[in-house]
C-alpha cells in the first residue's frame, strides 16, 4: 500500500491537513486524517460512502469542526468557524446538490448574500459585468440575466464555480461534480479545472467515477472507515488498485461470470418511438438468460426507452412482444402482468416507499400473490418478506423502515419485490447509482443470477465499465436512436464511445 | 412463492431471518396514535375528577351522539389524507346532501319516501367527491385547490335548491333514528358510525386495496410503477369521502329535524383536525381509523367537558386550537427522537 511521507506542514502555500479527528456521539467518523493540497494541483479524495470524505471536506469548508488535529492554509493555521470564514480565507466548496436559487438570475446567484449596491440600490450593471467576466473566464456564454432554473445542470454548475471565483477562491472542493453531467459536459468541466489549475488554484476532487480520476487528478488520497489508507503521488493509478484500497480487500471478481443465453427470444422490441421522440424507431431483442446492456450519454433516451417498455411512459408507435405475446402498453400494471418489471433509475423517489417497512415495500404490487382474495394477513406478508430478504441477502428485518437501509440494501429490496412473481423481463435502470463500490459486486451477482434463472435482463448504466462487464451484448443509443448492438467480444470503451457520440 | 414452478432461486447469500411476531391487532388499529390515546385517557381522567357529571352513562352516550356527524366525515377524510390529499369540501357537501334529502322527501317539494331521499343525497355527495377526484387526477389540480373549488360549488348548489331557505319537518321515525336508544344505549346513527368505522378499519388494515392507499400516500410514483391504479383509487377515495359527507348531512337532518343550506359551515376544519390529532400525516402514508376515532373522541370529549365546566364557547375554540398544535407537535418530536 502506498503511503508517501508528508511534507513539512506549511512548507508550501497550499493546504496541509494533519491528524484530523471527528466523532459524532460515540461514532468516530474521522481518525488522524492527513494530506496536502498544493497550489495548482488536483487531489482526488476517494473512498466509499461513509469513508469520511465528506466529513473532512466539510471541516475544511467550515461547516463542521474537528475534534482534534490542525490545518495549515497558505502558511498560517486555519480553523474556520463557519463556511463564511472559509470563503473569506479563499476556500470554497461546490456541493453535489447545487445550492442555487432557480428563480434568480445568474448574476444574482453569483452575488447572493453580498449583492453589489450603489446608494442603497442594487447595482445590476456592475453585478452583470463582473458575473459575465467570470463566466467568460470559464468559457460559458450565457447572459447574466438568464434565470438559473432555465440553464442546464452543467451550466448551473459553472455558475457555482463563477460564484466561487468572484469570491477569490484559491482552493475549491468539488463533491461529485460530474454525477449529473454527460460526457461532453464532463470534458468541459475538466478543461476549466485545468485552466484554473494553471492559474494556481488547488482542488480537492471527490468522485465515485474512478475512470475520471486518471484524467484529472495529480495525486490521489484514498480513505476508508475514516482513515487515510493510501496517498499516491500520481493520478494514473490502476482503477483496480484504488478499488482494492477503498474496500480494503482484493477485488478479484468485480463482475460475475456469465452463462450462455438460451436460444428462445423473450423480449422483442420493434420500431419503438416515444411521443416526444426522446427515443425513435428502436428495435432489439433479448433472449432468455441474456443480459443486454444499454449504453449512451445522458439524454440519449435510455431511461425513457426502458420506462416505456415497462409501461411507465406512453409510446407513440412500435411494438413490444414478450415470450411471443404482444404487450398492450397502457400502464405499469399491464406490463407487470405481461412479466415486464422495472427497477427504476431514482431508487428513493421511484423504487421504494422510504417510510414503509421492508415487508410493506416487498408486498407492494404483489398483493395478487400475497393476499388471496384481496385479504392481507400480516403473517403472510411477513413470510413473503422473509423469503425475499433471504433470497437477496438483504441486511434487514421485515418490519424495519426502508429509509434506514444502505443504498445497496434498498436496491436489493426493489429487486426482491419483483423476483417472486417471477417476471420474464427484468429491467434495471442505473442499478448501482449511489451504491458503494464494495456493495456493487453483490448487485452484479444478483443480476447475473436473474439471467441464469432464465429471465431476459436489460441493464441501463452510465458506468461504462459496468455495462461492459455485465452484458452479453451492449446496445448503444445516441440522441434517441439506436447506433448499434455490440457483442461482448467487440464491446470495449472505444467502440461504445464512438457509437455513443455519433 | 418459491413453490411456484419456474420461480427463480436466487440464493445469493442466506441472511438470518428472525421470526417477527404478528403485530397485535391493537397496534395495527391504532398505528401512530399511542400519544393521542394517552391524551384521551388523561383528558377523561381529569374530567371525571373535576366534574361529577362527566363520568355518567347518560353523558357518555351524549358525547357519542354529539360526535356522530364529525365521526362519519372523519372516516372519509382519513382515506383522503392517507393518500396525501385533503378535502375542504366536506362541510359544503354535508349541507348539499342534507338539502337534497329535504327536497326529495318534503311534501312541499317532491314528497318521495325517505329511502329515496337518502339515496339521492348519497349519490349527489358521491358525484361531488368524484368531480373533486377527477379535478385532482385528470386536471392535475392540487387537492387543496380542487376541493376549495368544490367547497364553493357545493355550497352554492345547496343554496340554490330552496333559494337559501331551510326545510323543516321529517317523519318521526326518521328523527328517532338519532334519538331512540336501542338496547338501552345505542341510537341507529351512532350504530351506523361505529359499523362504518369497523368496516373501514378492516378495509385499511386487511384489504389489498386499503394497503395500497398507504403506498399511494407514501409515494404515488412508487405505487404507480408497482402497478397500482393510482388515479382510479384516488377518484374512488374522493367519491367515498363525498358519500360519507352527505351521509353526515342525513344524520344531522335527523338530529335537527330540519335541513338548512348553511349547515356544516367550517366542519371541514374540525374534520381535518380530528384526523390529524389522531396521528395522520398531512403528507400522506400515515394514519388509521383507530387514530381518527381517538381524534374525534378528543374533540368531542373536550367540547363536552368544557361545556360541563361552564367554559365559554370562545375559550373552547382557543383550547381546541392549542390541542391541535400540541398533538401534532408531540408527534413531530416523537418522530425526530426516533
Amino acid at each position: 500500500m502506498s503511503m508517501t511521507t508528508l511534507p513539512q506542514e506549511g512548507s508550501h502555500q497550499g493546504l496541509s491537513v494533519r491528524g484530523l479527528c471527528k466523532s459524532f456521539g460515540p461514532i468516530q467518523v474521522l481518525t488522524e486524517a492527513s494530506f496536502d493540497v498544493r497550489p495548482g494541483e488536483v487531489v482526488a479524495l476517494l473512498g466509499e460512502n461513509g469513508a469520511g470524505k465528506s466529513t473532512v471536506s466539510n471541516i475544511i469548508a467550515g461547516s463542521l469542526h474537528a475534534d482534534r488535529g490542525a490545518i495549515t492554509w497558505q502558511g498560517k493555521p486555519y480553523s474556520p468557524a463557519s463556511p463564511a470564514q472559509a470563503i473569506d480565507a479563499g476556500i470554497g466548496m461546490i456541493h453535489q446538490e447545487l445550492k442555487l436559487l432557480p428563480d434568480l438570475s445568474v448574476a444574482e446567484n453569483v452575488f447572493v448574500g453580498r449583492m453589489l449596491t450603489r446608494g442603497g440600490a442594487i447595482d445590476r450593471a456592475r453585478m452583470n459585468e463582473r458575473a459575465s467576466a467570470q463566466l467568460r473566464r470559464l468559457g460559458l456564454n450565457v447572459s447574466p440575466d438568464t434565470k438559473v432554473g432555465d440553464l442546464r445542470v452543467a451550466a448551473q454548475q459553472q455558475v457555482e464555480i463563477a460564484k466561487a471565483l468572484t469570491l477569490d477562491a484559491k482552493l475549491l472542493i468539488f463533491d461529485e461534480p460530474t454525477a449529473a453531467l454527460g460526457g461532453d459536459e464532463t470534458a468541459l468541466l475538466f478543461e476549466q479545472i485545468r485552466k484554473l489549475k494553471a492559474e494556481g488554484m488547488g482542488f480537492i476532487y471527490i468522485s465515485h467515477r474512478l475512470e475520471e480520476i486518471v484524467q484529472i487528478a495529480d495525486r490521489i488520497v484514498v480513505m476508508r472507515d475514516g482513515r487515510v489508507v493510501a496517498r499516491h503521488e500520481q493520478g494514473d493509478i490502476p482503477v483496480r488498485t484504488v478499488v482494492e484500497q477503498m474496500v480494503g480487500r482484493s477485488v478479484d471478481r468485480m463482475f460475475p461470470t456469465l452463462d450462455e443465453p438460451r436460444p428462445e427470444v423473450l423480449l422483442e422490441v420493434e420500431n419503438l418511438s416515444s411521443p416526444a421522440r426522446t427515443f425513435n424507431d428502436v428495435s432489439f431483442s433479448v433472449r432468455a438468460g441474456e443480459i443486454l446492456g444499454i449504453a449512451g450519454l445522458i439524454g440519449a433516451g435510455r431511461t425513457e426507452l426502458v420506462r416505456a417498455i415497462a409501461g411507465a411512459d406512453p409510446i407513440s408507435s412500435g411494438k413490444v412482444t414478450v415470450a411471443g405475446k404482444p404487450v398492450h402498453l397502457d400502464g405499469p400494471a399491464a406490463a407487470i402482468k405481461a412479466g415486464v418489471v422495472l427497477v427504476p433509475e431514482d431508487r428513493k423517489g421511484q423504487g421504494v416507499v422510504l417510510d414503509q417497512t421492508i415487508g410493506e415495500n416487498l408486498a407492494l404490487g404483489n398483493f395478487d400473490h400475497v393476499a388471496p382474495g384481496g385479504w392481507v394477513f400480516p403473517k403472510a406478508v411477513q413470510k413473503f418478506a422473509e423469503t425475499g430478504i433471504r433470497k437477496l441477502g438483504v441486511k434487514g428485518q421485515p418490519n424495519q423502515a426502508v429509509r434506514k437501509l444502505s443504498g445497496g440494501n434498498q436496491q436489493k429490496v426493489v429487486i426482491a419485490k419483483w423476483i417472486a412473481r417471477p417476471p420474464k423481463i427484468f429491467i434495471l435502470d442505473e442499478p448501482t447509482r449511489g451504491i458503494d463500490v464494495g456493495a456493487r459486486a453483490a448487485i452484479y451477482d444478483v443480476i447475473a443470477d436473474l439471467a441464469r434463472s432464465g429471465m431476459a435482463v436489460v441493464v441501463v448504466s452510465s458506468d461504462l465499465e459496468e455495462v461492459l462487464g455485465l452484458s452479453h451484448r451492449v446496445m448503444v443509443l445516441s440522441r434517441g436512436r439506436q447506433r448499434g448492438i455490440l457483442p461482448r467480444a467487440e464491446a470495449n470503451n472505444v467502440a461504445v464511445m464512438e457509437l455513443a457520440t455519433s | 412463492m418459491s413453490s411456484k414452478p419456474g420461480s427463480a432461486d436466487l440464493s445469493v447469500s442466506a441472511g438470518e431471518p428472525r421470526a417477527g411476531g404478528l403485530k397485535p391487532l391493537f397496534a395495527a388499529l391504532f398505528a401512530g396514535a399511542k400519544g393521542p390515546l394517552i391524551g384521551l385517557i388523561l383528558l377523561c381522567l381529569v374530567l371525571s375528577v373535576s366534574t361529577d357529571t362527566f363520568l355518567t352513562v347518560r353523558n357518555i352516550l351524549n358525547v357519542l351522539d354529539q360526535i356522530t356527524v364529525l365521526g362519519i366525515m372523519a372516516i372519509g377524510m382519513t382515506l383522503v389524507i392517507l393518500i396525501g390529499g385533503i378535502d375542504l369540501s366536506v362541510g359544503s357537501i354535508l349541507a348539499l346532501g342534507a338539502m337534497v334529502l329535504g327536497y326529495v322527501v318534503n311534501p312541499d317539494y317532491l314528497g318521495l319516501p325517505i329511502p329515496a331521499g337518502i339515496a339521492a343525497a348519497l349519490l349527489v355527495g358521491g358525484l361531488c367527491g368524484l368531480v373533486s377526484g377527477l379535478l385532482v387526477t385528470v386536471a392535475k389540480l392540487p387537492p387543496f385547490i380542487a376541493t376549495l373549488a368544490m367547497m364553493s360549488v357545493a355550497r352554492g348548489l345547496a343554496n340554490i335548491i330552496t333559494d337559501g331557505s331551510q326545510i323543516v319537518g321529517f317523519p318521526d321515525w326518521f328523527t328517532n333514528l338519532s334519538i331512540v336508544r336501542h338496547f338501552g344505549f345505542i341510537s341507529v346513527t351512532v350504530g351506523v358510525m361505529i359499523v362504518l368505522g369497523v368496516i373501514f378499519a378492516i378495509f385499511l388494515n386487511y384489504r389489498a386495496t386499503g394497503r395500497n392507499l398507504y403506498a399511494i400516500g407514501g409515494s404515488p410514483e412508487v405505487a404507480r410503477l408497482s402497478g397500482i391504479p393510482v388515479n382510479r383509487l384516488t377518484n374512488w377515495v374522493y367519491a367515498v369521502c363525498g358519500v360519507l359527507a352527505a351521509l353526515a348531512g342525513v344524520v344531522l337532518a335527523a338530529r335537527l329535524d330540519s335541513v338548512q343550506p348553511s349547515s356544516g359551515f367550517g366542519y371541514e376544519l374540525d374534520t381535518i383536525a380530528a384526523v390529524v390529532i389522531g396521528g395522520a400525516s398531512l403528507s400522506g402514508g400515515v394514519g388509521s381509523i383507530g387514530g381518527t376515532a381517538i381524534g374525534v373522541l378528543i374533540i368531542g370529549v373536550l367540547r363536552n367537558g368544557l361545556n360541563l365546566l361552564g367554559v365559554s364557547p370562545f375559550i373552547q375554540q382557543i383550547v381546541i386550537g392549542v390541542v391541535i398544535a400540541l398533538a401534532v407537535a408531540a408527534d413531530t418530536w416523537r418522530r425526530r427522537a426516533k
